[in-house]
């Protein structure tokens, strides 16, 4: 949502580059050569892990965009309860009112990783972008900066987390 | 009391014997980071925020606890110095769970600042995750020590601004943490005076008022500075 803060800037941004990939597009594989990479949320299932390994071994800038990414944030509190078995026998045992049971269908319900992890702690980041969200005004910086050829780490207050 | 002349960052400067690198350096006006530092109680040099280069002294030293030497060469601010400092703050993020963006002190807290402003954009140490509960406890404040950093100026800002003794440090090592009383529901304790000095000292959103949501909760250190002042200088002047 704060992406689409950047409100009239997204058309001059259109017309700078190529999306070729994204969770709400048409395309189901990852594809090869990507220049950018912003990847959003921490590495919380084996799918991400999945993903997250094609995506790097096919992108040459990869950017944490947003504090899940940088840190687990929110969904990385599940982490200090221990087994992931813990946190779906009390989401959907527990507190089910009818049929009690785990999400496990094979092939479309991807298993929980161990813990959740920043994205820096599976494969190598070149940038990070944090924020909860990070706000319009840091992300076009960002975009920019990235856009000239620069890709310089931010700093200052621009990296705040939260 | 005599004073002594050194250098901090090639600038001369005296201060008054007995005087910490710290408060030499604030009166001439050069910054060093602190974090458990708070003016009105005295130094313990626990989070080394503030370690400084001293020339002919191999290791790092606190400047809040290391007192001015005549000739002392002081540098406050290298590549190495940065390095560790950017390091220490990396090893507190890692060592709790600060979730900045659900945290009561999110925009105002210190640990928060000193990040960003020593440029972490992300922690290079694999975070720990522990578990550790929550005291609230108490009809007014609550205790996260998800958020604690083991600073202990609550614990000094208790027993000697307030003098009521009800915070103190159990356990060692990654178990440390910060009880009241005897280990008891902050609720309970019976030395408590509810002044809410500690949740004034705290740094971070580990100590907060109960009833803040995130982002919300500002500390009121004028309050803690209004007390000492009176008791140091004899003059009740409130800062603005």
């Amino acid at each position: 949502m704060s992406f689409l803060d950047l409100d009239e800037w997204l058309v001059d941004l259109a017309a700078a580059v190529d999306v070729v990939y994204s969770p709400i597009m048409d395309i189901k594989e990852y594809p090869e050569n990507v220049d950018v990479v912003l990847v959003e949320g921490a590495i919380a299932n084996e799918d991400h892990v999945e993903l997250m390994h094609r995506i790097r071994a096919n992108t040459k800038v990869v950017v944490a965009f947003g504090d899940c990414a940088v840190t687990g944030n929110v969904t990385a509190l599940r982490n200090p309860l221990g087994d992931p078995e813990n946190v779906l026998q009390r989401a959907y045992k527990d507190a089910a009112d009818i049929a009690p049971q785990y999400p496990a269908e094979k092939d479309i319900v991807p298993r929980l990783t161990p813990r959740v992890t920043p994205v820096h702690e599976l494969v190598k980041v070149d940038l990070f972008l944090p924020g909860c969200p990070p706000p319009a005004p840091r992300i076009k910086l960002f975009l920019e900066q990235l856009l000239a050829g620069k890709g310089e780490r931010l700093a200052g207050a621009n990296i705040k987390f939260g | 009391m005599a004073a002594k002349t050194l250098t901090i960052d090639g600038k001369q400067i005296s201060a008054f014997e007995g005087a910490t690198v710290l408060q030499a350096a604030e009166e001439a006006g050069i910054p060093i980071p602190t974090l458990c530092h708070l003016d009105g109680v005295y130094d313990i040099g626990a989070c080394r925020i503030c370690l400084v280069e001293v020339e002919g002294v191999a290791k790092l030293l606190p400047a809040c606890t290391t007192r001015v030497r005549e000739g002392m060469e002081v540098r406050t601010d290298t590549e190495r110095l940065r390095n560790y400092r950017r390091m220490i703050l990396e090893l507190l993020f890692a060592e709790r769970n600060h979730v900045c963006a659900v945290c009561v002190s999110n925009g105002h807290c210190e640990l928060q600042t000193l990040a960003y402003e020593h440029g972490m954009d992300h922690v290079r140490y694999e975070y720990r995750f522990p578990k550790w509960d929550l005291d609230v406890t108490h009809r007014l404040y609550g205790m996260d020590h998800n958020r604690c950093i083991l600073c202990n100026r609550c614990v000094r800002a208790c027993w000697h601004i307030e003098g009521a003794g009800t915070k103190n440090v159990a356990g060692r090592g990654a178990r440390a943490h910060i009880i009241s009383d005897l280990n008891q529901p902050w609720g309970d304790s019976e030395s408590c005076t509810s002044c809410g000095k500690c949740v004034d000292a705290c740094p971070t959103g580990a100590l907060f008022k109960k009833g803040a949501t995130a982002g919300e909760m500002a500390h009121n250190r004028a309050k803690l500075e209004f007390i000492v002042t009176a008791r140091e200088k004899k003059q009740w002047i409130a800062s603005e």
